[in-house]
């Protein structure tokens, strides 16, 4: 606590710490839910906890389909938004070159354009184009939005990244390859690391374009979805949800630890 | 042979391709850049293209069939009573949002960047990313179980003797309705609720690099601390503001999930694009519809980029 001399006023830190709360608090919520054992509403507070719901949702193959869909789907979109993003990253981010700007808009416009537009416009390109909805649309449309992601980390990195190093690897005689294989790669490594699970994150739980992009098939959130407009078991979908919220919180926390600080990345201290 | 002049020989493809690339950099962006570009350019914008091309054509009323031809008569439809209020209601509601958000999220970005230290610095950090990052159809969920009829607000304020308010805001005309999960100021606080991360990032981004001794220097200079965070730290933040006001509008504008779980039957943008492409079988209609956010996005960025928004990203 030091820049302000007075410190923070009560109202200001009541106010921040009340707004966290106000950002965890439903989250919170839901884990209670799941060891209701109230079937037919949301009634609060529960009457009763059970564990059986668990086992009900260990059972049922709708959900494991919709889960191992989800699964696929992302981790083929992050593997493409990793290798789109990185080389997008690479070329912007010690040239100059005409139409630079353009580029950089064209990579984040799909993440700035609301989800909904995204969508419909796939999905209009897939009818104009006559082509079939399946497991390559949904993955098309993710990998879209997830190139923005990975490049945003990856041109974090390389600005850090010196490039004396680069040169240095050259002058001494190893060619691009190499120099991408031993200075360049080690270096963004981490980087990369965490875009793709943040990439991985937002894929998995991406129901907007998916809803667009997707015929007959369910991945997890459209799944949710489905059971949102049309409950029929709500305790299976309290289950779910509290799953889903511990599995993205994995990603995300390994993404803060692999690229806070950043001291560490080479030539940093030029 | 090795003199101080001479290079080790390239030998094999990488080594060739190695020296073209030190001889002709423009040989290697272009190389590196042809895959995002053919991607996004492709796909993305290839689509956004079919999207305005469909917008242009119309259906015929006879035969409910799509005819491939150019008419602004789509366009025109956007305009009746029915479909304009669809249009105003959601540009209503992303702005409320958006004030709101800037209200609620101030504070916490203020705390974050200029008080919090240490392990609060983290915990702020982490307790902004988290519910960023988690499923956006979880965080729905759980404000369809807070805001049931049944569900904890009802509980709290009956138990503390304050079920009249509750009765009292949800008979308001309007904004009230059954219960608060379907009633506007539902749908109102879970959008508040989603988008809310994605504007205590940037305002505390911006809230960062304010010089410490500009504020210093306020207060030198006599200004009291209302003065000082009037006329020196709100100019500063501002475009972290408005960076944080493009998520937050342009989210609200295209969002047809929240309305559709939490909300009252009347339709935004987001829901009309979905009802028109999908049952109605109006892809032109369901189209120009979505010409709408662009239209509003673009007006808004373009306003955000003269007030240096971008910077703040």
């Amino acid at each position: 606590m030091r820049s302000d001399r007075s410190g923070a006023s009560l109202t200001l830190k009541c106010a921040a710490i009340g707004g966290l709360l106000f950002l965890h608090l439903p989250i919170l919520l839901i884990f209670l839910y799941a060891f209701t054992t109230e079937e037919r509403s949301y009634q609060f507070p529960p009457p009763g906890l059970t564990l059986q719901w668990f086992a009900v949702t260990w059972n049922r193959a709708d959900v494991w389909t919709a889960l191992s869909l989800s699964l696929k789907v992302a981790t083929v979109s992050t593997a493409i938004a990793l290798v789109m993003g990185t080389l997008c990253a690479a070329a912007m981010v010690r040239t100059r070159f005409f139409g630079r700007e353009v580029i950089s808009l064209l990579v984040i416009l799909p993440i700035a354009l609301p989800g909904i537009i995204t969508g419909i416009s796939l999905r209009s390109a897939f009818n104009l184009a006559e082509i079939p909805y399946s497991t390559f649309t949904i993955i098309l449309g993710h990998a879209t939005f997830c190139i923005v992601v990975v490049y945003n980390n990856a041109v974090a990195r390389f600005r850090r990244l010196s490039g004396s190093m680069i040169e240095a690897s050259l002058d001494l005689g190893a060619n691009s390859f190499q120099t991408f294989r031993y200075v360049i790669l080690p270096n963004i490594g981490t980087a990369l690391l965490a875009s793709g699970m943040l990439a991985f994150a937002l894929s998995f739980d991406e129901v907007i374009v998916t809803t667009f992009t997707a015929g007959q098939q369910s991945t997890l959130p459209i799944w949710m979805l489905n059971e949102l407009v049309r409950p029929r078991q709500r305790p299976v979908t309290n289950v779910v949800a509290m799953i889903v919220v511990l599995v993205t919180f994995v990603p995300i926390l390994a993404a803060y630890y692999l690229t806070r600080g950043g001291e560490d990345t080479a030539g940093h201290g030029k | 042979m090795a003199g101080p002049l001479s290079y080790p020989r390239a030998d094999g493809l990488t080594g060739r391709l190695s020296d073209l690339f030190w001889r002709r950099p423009g040989v290697l962006l272009a190389l590196l850049l042809a895959p995002p570009l053919l991607w996004l350019g492709v796909i993305y914008i290839g689509s956004l293209f079919a999207l305005l091309t469909q917008s242009f054509f119309a259906i015929d009323e006879f035969t409910g069939m799509i005819r491939r031809e150019f008419t602004l008569k789509t366009y025109g439809e956007l305009f009746r009573p029915a479909n304009f209020d669809i249009i105003v209601r959601t540009v209503s509601m992303a702005a409320s949002v958006t004030l709101a958000s800037v209200v609620l999220a101030f504070p916490i970005a203020y705390f974050a960047a200029r008080h919090a230290r240490g392990r609060w610095k983290v915990l702020f950090y982490l307790g902004v990313m988290l519910p960023l990052w988690s499923s956006y159809l979880v965080k729905v969920y759980a404000w369809k179980l807070i805001l049931a009829k049944e569900g904890i607000i009802s509980w709290a304020l009956q138990g503390a003797g304050l079920g009249f308010v509750l009765d009292g805001i949800l008979s308001l005309p309007v904004i009230g309705g059954n219960s608060l999960s379907v009633s506007y100021i539902g749908t109102f606080m879970v959008f508040v609720y989603v988008w809310l991360p994605f504007m205590i990032l940037p305002v505390q981004a911006s809230l960062e690099r304010v010089p410490v001794n500009l504020i210093e220097a306020s207060g030198d200079l006599g200004a009291s601390s209302r003065q000082t965070f009037v006329h020196v730290i709100l100019p500063l933040a501002l475009p972290g503001i408005i960076a944080g006001s493009i998520f937050t509008f342009s989210l609200t504008l295209g969002d047809y999930i929240i309305p559709q779980i939490i909300g009252s039957s009347r339709l935004f943008i987001g829901q009309a694009v979905y009802a028109h492409q999908g049952t109605a079988g109006n892809i032109p209609l369901a189209a120009a519809f979505a010409v709408v956010p662009i239209v509003v996005m673009a007006v808004y960025l373009w306003i955000a980029k003269r007030k240096g928004a971008f910077d703040a990203l």
